[in-house]
This record gives C-alpha cells, sequence and structure tokens, in this order.
C-alpha cells in the first residue's frame, strides 16, 4: 500500500477491513484522526464536512456494483474522536460500504471512537454495509467503541448491515435506530464476542412505518469470562409489516448475557416475532466433535467459530 | 481386537435408589468382524456403546482396545486410537456446515469433492448439502445420514452405530445397508451397530442380544438367526417385534 501509515495501522486496517492494497472505487481511510488518503468515483462523491469532523458520502442515483470503503485505524493511545459520518444513496442505486474500526492502545489512557452513521436511502435503492470493530495492544488504556447507526429506506429500498466485534474491545454501545417506508427491507446479522472484562450493549430501534415494510434483526453472540453483554431489540410494527429479531448467546465461563426484545404492533396487520436464546454449548455438541478425534478445546473453538461465520 | 471384562454401570436415580444399567458384561470383539447387538429398548445397548467409545464410564471392569487399557482414557484421546462413534440421535450445530464436519471427521484438509464423495455414499446428492449447516433447516433422516458420512469419512478400525437405521426412510435403508456392506469391504475394520432391524441383523457376523444390562445370546448370526426369527417368544424376537421396525 503506497499510503504512508505504520505497520501497526496497517495491521488494524487490515483486520478491519481486509484491506491489502488500495481499495479499487471511492474510499477514504482516516488515522489517528485525520483522513489520510481519499478517492471519489464518477458516481461515489465523498466530501470532508467544514470542521474535519467525519465526511458525506453522496452516491449518484443509479450506480450499480459499486463499492467504498471507509476504514478508520486508531494507534495513538489516549485519541478520542467523534466521526459523523453520511451516507446519501440515490434512487435505483445498487452499492457496497465497508466500513470498520481497528484501535491498537499500548499506552495508559484509554482511546475511544465513536462512529455516527446515518444512512438515507432512497427509493429502490440497495446497499449492502459491512462493518468489522477490532481492538489490539497491551496497554492499560480501554479501547472503546460506541457507534451509533441511523438508517432511513425510502420506498422500496434495501439495507443488509453485517456488522462484527470478534476481539479486543473493552467497551462498546452501540445503537441502531431505523425507519422503513412502504416496501423497505432491513436485514441485520450482528455478530459479537466478548471476553477478559469486557462489556457490549447492543440496542436496535426499528420503526416499520410503510405498509409491507420488513425488518430481520439477528443476533448471535458469545461472552466468555467474566465478560458481559445487553442486547435490546425494540420493533415496533405502525403498519402492515413483518418483524423479527432474534438473539442467540452463548456463554462461556462466568459471563454474563441479558437478551431484552420488545415488539409492539401498533397496527393490527403487523406480523411480529422474537426469539432469544442463552446458554452454554451443548454437551452433547463437544462431544459429537469429541468423536472425531478433536480435544475438549478444540472442539470449543470450533463450535464457537461456526456460531459466528 | 476390542475386549470388555467385567463391565459394570449402576446410576442412582433421584430417589438416591442405585440402578444397574450393565451387569457384568465380558464380550470379545474380533477385527473385521461385523457385530450387531440387539435387545429390547431400555436394556442398556446404548450405554454400553456409550461405555465404549468414552461418553460414559463404567462403575467397574476394563476396555482393552488392541491391548491397551482404555477404560480411562477420555473420548479425544479413544477417537484418535481408531474409535467411532454415530450418535443415536445426530446433533446440529448452528454455523457448522456439512463440508466442515466431513472435514474434521477426516482429520486432515479435504477437497469438496471429497467430502461429496462420502455424502453421494450415503445417497445425498452431494452439492445440495456440502455447503448446508448441519442446524435444523436438515430432516431427521438428513442428519443420520450425514452421521454415517463422517464414520465413513473416519475410516477407523472399530466403528460404532447407535441404531443407524431410527429416522431413515425405506429407501435410505435399501442404501444404508449396502452402506455398511461396502464399508466392510473398504475399511477392514470392526463394525458394531445397534440394531433392531432384521436386514441388519442378517448381514452381520455375530449377534449379541442384550435385555436387563446383561448378555443373553452371544453367537454367530448363521446359527442365532433361524432361531429367532422362528421362535415367538425368543428373547430377540422378542425385542424386534415389541419394536416393530
Amino acid at each position: 500500500m503506497d499510503i504512508k501509515i505504520d505497520p501497526i495501522q496497517k495491521h488494524l486496517l487490515e483486520e478491519v477491513s481486509g484491506l491489502h492494497e488500495i481499495p479499487v472505487g471511492a474510499y477514504n481511510i482516516r488515522a489517528n484522526g485525520k483522513g489520510i488518503a481519499r478517492q471519489c468515483s464518477e458516481n461515489i462523491e465523498i466530501i470532508p464536512k467544514d470542521d474535519g469532523t467525519g465526511i458525506d458520502i453522496k452516491i449518484k442515483a443509479g450506480t450499480k456494483n459499486e463499492s467504498v470503503h471507509i476504514p478508520v485505524v486508531l494507534s495513538q493511545a489516549g485519541l478520542t474522536e467523534v466521526v459523523y459520518n453520511d451516507f446519501y444513496i440515490g434512487k435505483d442505486a445498487d452499492v457496497t460500504i465497508i466500513a470498520g474500526c481497528g484501535i491498537h492502545n499500548g499506552g495508559n489512557s484509554d482511546s475511544k471512537h465513536d462512529g455516527i452513521h446515518r444512512f438515507f436511502i432512497e427509493e429502490n435503492a440497495k446497499v449492502r454495509y459491512v462493518e468489522k470493530h477490532y481492538g489490539s495492544g497491551d496497554g492499560n488504556g480501554k479501547r472503546i467503541m460506541n457507534p451509533k447507526t441511523v438508517v432511513e429506506i425510502g420506498k422500496n429500498g434495501y439495507m443488509e448491515m453485517d456488522t462484527a466485534q470478534i476481539k479486543g474491545v473493552d467497551s462498546t454501545k452501540r445503537l441502531t435506530t431505523a425507519k422503513l417506508e412502504e416496501g423497505a427491507t432491513l436485514t441485520v446479522m450482528e455478530r459479537l464476542m466478548t471476553h477478559g472484562q469486557q462489556d457490549a450493549v447492543s440496542e436496535f430501534e426499528v420503526n416499520l412505518n410503510g405498509q409491507d415494510s420488513g425488518a430481520h434483526i439477528v443476533s448471535r453472540s458469545v461472552a466468555k469470562d467474566q465478560s458481559s453483554q445487553t442486547f435490546i431489540s425494540k420493533v415496533h410494527g405502525n403498519a402492515k409489516c413483518n418483524g423479527h429479531t432474534e438473539c442467540d448467546a452463548i456463554i462461556i465461563g462466568d459471563a454474563r448475557i441479558s437478551a431484552i426484545p420488545e415488539i409492539s404492533a401498533d397496527n393490527p396487520d403487523a406480523s411480529l416475532i422474537h426469539e432469544a436464546a442463552i446458554g452454554k454449548i451443548a454437551g452433547e455438541q463437544l462431544m459429537k466433535l469429541m468423536t472425531l478425534g478433536l480435544t475438549e478445546e478444540e472442539a470449543e473453538e470450533q463450535i464457537i467459530n461456526g456460531f459466528l461465520k | 481386537m476390542l475386549e470388555l471384562k467385567n463391565i459394570s454401570f449402576t446410576v442412582t436415580d433421584e430417589k438416591d435408589k442405585e440402578k444397574e444399567i450393565i451387569k457384568d458384561i465380558s464380550l470379545k470383539l474380533d477385527d473385521h468382524k461385523f457385530v450387531a447387538i440387539t435387545g429390547p429398548n431400555g436394556g442398556g445397548k446404548s450405554t454400553l456403546a456409550k461405555i465404549i467409545v468414552g461418553i460414559e464410564k463404567p462403575t467397574s471392569g476394563q476396555i482393552i482396545w488392541n491391548g491397551t487399557d482404555i477404560t480411562n482414557m477420555s473420548i479425544t484421546q479413544r477417537a484418535n486410537m481408531g474409535i467411532s462413534f454415530a450418535f443415536q440421535q445426530p446433533v446440529r450445530f448452528k454455523g457448522i456446515t456439512v463440508f466442515d464436519l466431513i472435514k474434521l471427521a477426516t482429520g486432515h484438509d479435504i477437497s469438496r469433492g471429497e467430502a461429496c464423495e462420502y455424502l453421494s455414499e450415503v445417497g445425498l446428492c452431494a452439492k445440495d448439502y456440502v455447503n448446508r449447516e448441519v442446524d435444523g433447516s436438515l430432516s431427521g433422516g438428513e442428519l443420520k445420514r450425514i452421521e454415517i458420512a463422517t464414520i465413513l469419512a473416519r475410516g477407523t478400525k472399530l466403528s460404532v452405530f447407535d441404531e443407524p437405521e431410527a429416522g431413515i426412510d425405506l429407501w435410505s435403508f435399501q442404501n444404508l445397508i449396502k452402506v455398511f456392506e461396502k464399508m466392510r469391504e473398504d475399511i477392514q475394520g470392526s463394525i458394531l451397530i445397534i440394531s433392531h432391524q432384521e436386514r441388519i441383523l442378517r448381514i452381520a457376523d455375530e449377534i449379541i442380544v442384550i435385555a436387563d444390562g446383561e448378555i443373553l445370546e452371544h453367537e454367530s448370526a448363521e446359527s442365532f438367526l433361524p432361531k429367532l426369527l422362528n421362535s415367538t417368544d425368543g428373547p430377540g424376537c422378542r425385542c424386534w417385534k415389541r419394536e416393530g421396525c
């Protein structure tokens, strides 16, 4: 990669966005509080906000099969930032947005990144949003990420969110809110793993306002050691709509998990479902893999890797 | 060779009352033999299989596998010494695919093509299944066949099957018999099958009848089967007629 970044930042970038080289298409890379590389494409414009607190991403109507990478890395201990990124996705567009945040904290003060992403998805537009959070470093300072995602989907629009926080983030408070118009669909797959003393809260609040709108929110999580997790999922059916929220969680060690689903129908034709299951790895799953020659630890790892895949 | 010496297994029930599930069972399973265990439900057959593979530890007695005492060995150690076990009720996994499971069973990296061969052997159209998760989206019969495919993929010297026919439809059942016959030729190992099915008993070399935690009969299929089929009150007949497969 030609961009001037240190090896730690390079590693973080690879972890959160899988980038080994400059991505194809539009991108904006932010490191230690500053934008360090940016490229627009013919259809995708990235405009820095005047006060340097984020970017506006404008995707032209009808843009097809293009992607935008917007990774953020922090390698300077003690850095705290709040970033506002606004995405405007034009009518009939079909794009993939790859975001991600990696924090390396080798110092004793906390590092914190709060990313506030707002999506304005116009009629018939389709967005796939991929976000990965990762932390590294052995300093006493915490690695904190509090992402807030605000989604507005227009008529027959579609958004798929695929988010993962698998390692190294000490504290996270995640809030996702969405409003859906007629025929719009939101699909969320959230994967979360906490370990040590980590704490994670993930909250969804979805308003299904339009006729035939739909939301499908799935959270799969693993809490290890003394970590704790809270999953709150609120789905309001305000029209004839379909809503489904599911939390599936595995506890290992002395971890704690709460799943708090809330579904409310303000329309007699709203159809809403919530499912939640929390428990240890089933003993018979471990046994089956052990009969294939795996040790108990290897079996546990396979089960978790599969579960969070 | 597998040898069980004076195996007993006792559990304590809710009222603190001891119940003997397996009562001083001794038997030898010679190399390259196909042995079927039959008998009434609740007689101790599945418990005995679990004791052999290490899921349950016997209260007393010894298990000798090829001259080594494996009584205190873990499930993993026994698996790595060449013992496989097909569960009566296959386990479901969220996120683990059929391919992942077969790969884990072989113990090394394999191609999708190789995994597909094992699936084809159990009568599953491989391309439809190899990428599917081993979860609730598969039917009981499909899971059962995948379970058998994992045993084929392991190809170990001892394969223990706990009621492989349960949940398998008629077409698959025909196929199942062929699978066992082929397995016997290919692997050249010993096969121990718990079954109520006459057709499985017919392809066995030896038949063991277990009831009430004890071995009632252990003899060659050749001499035992006619007795079993002609008798209306023999122990083996009693067991499979009652359970009517």
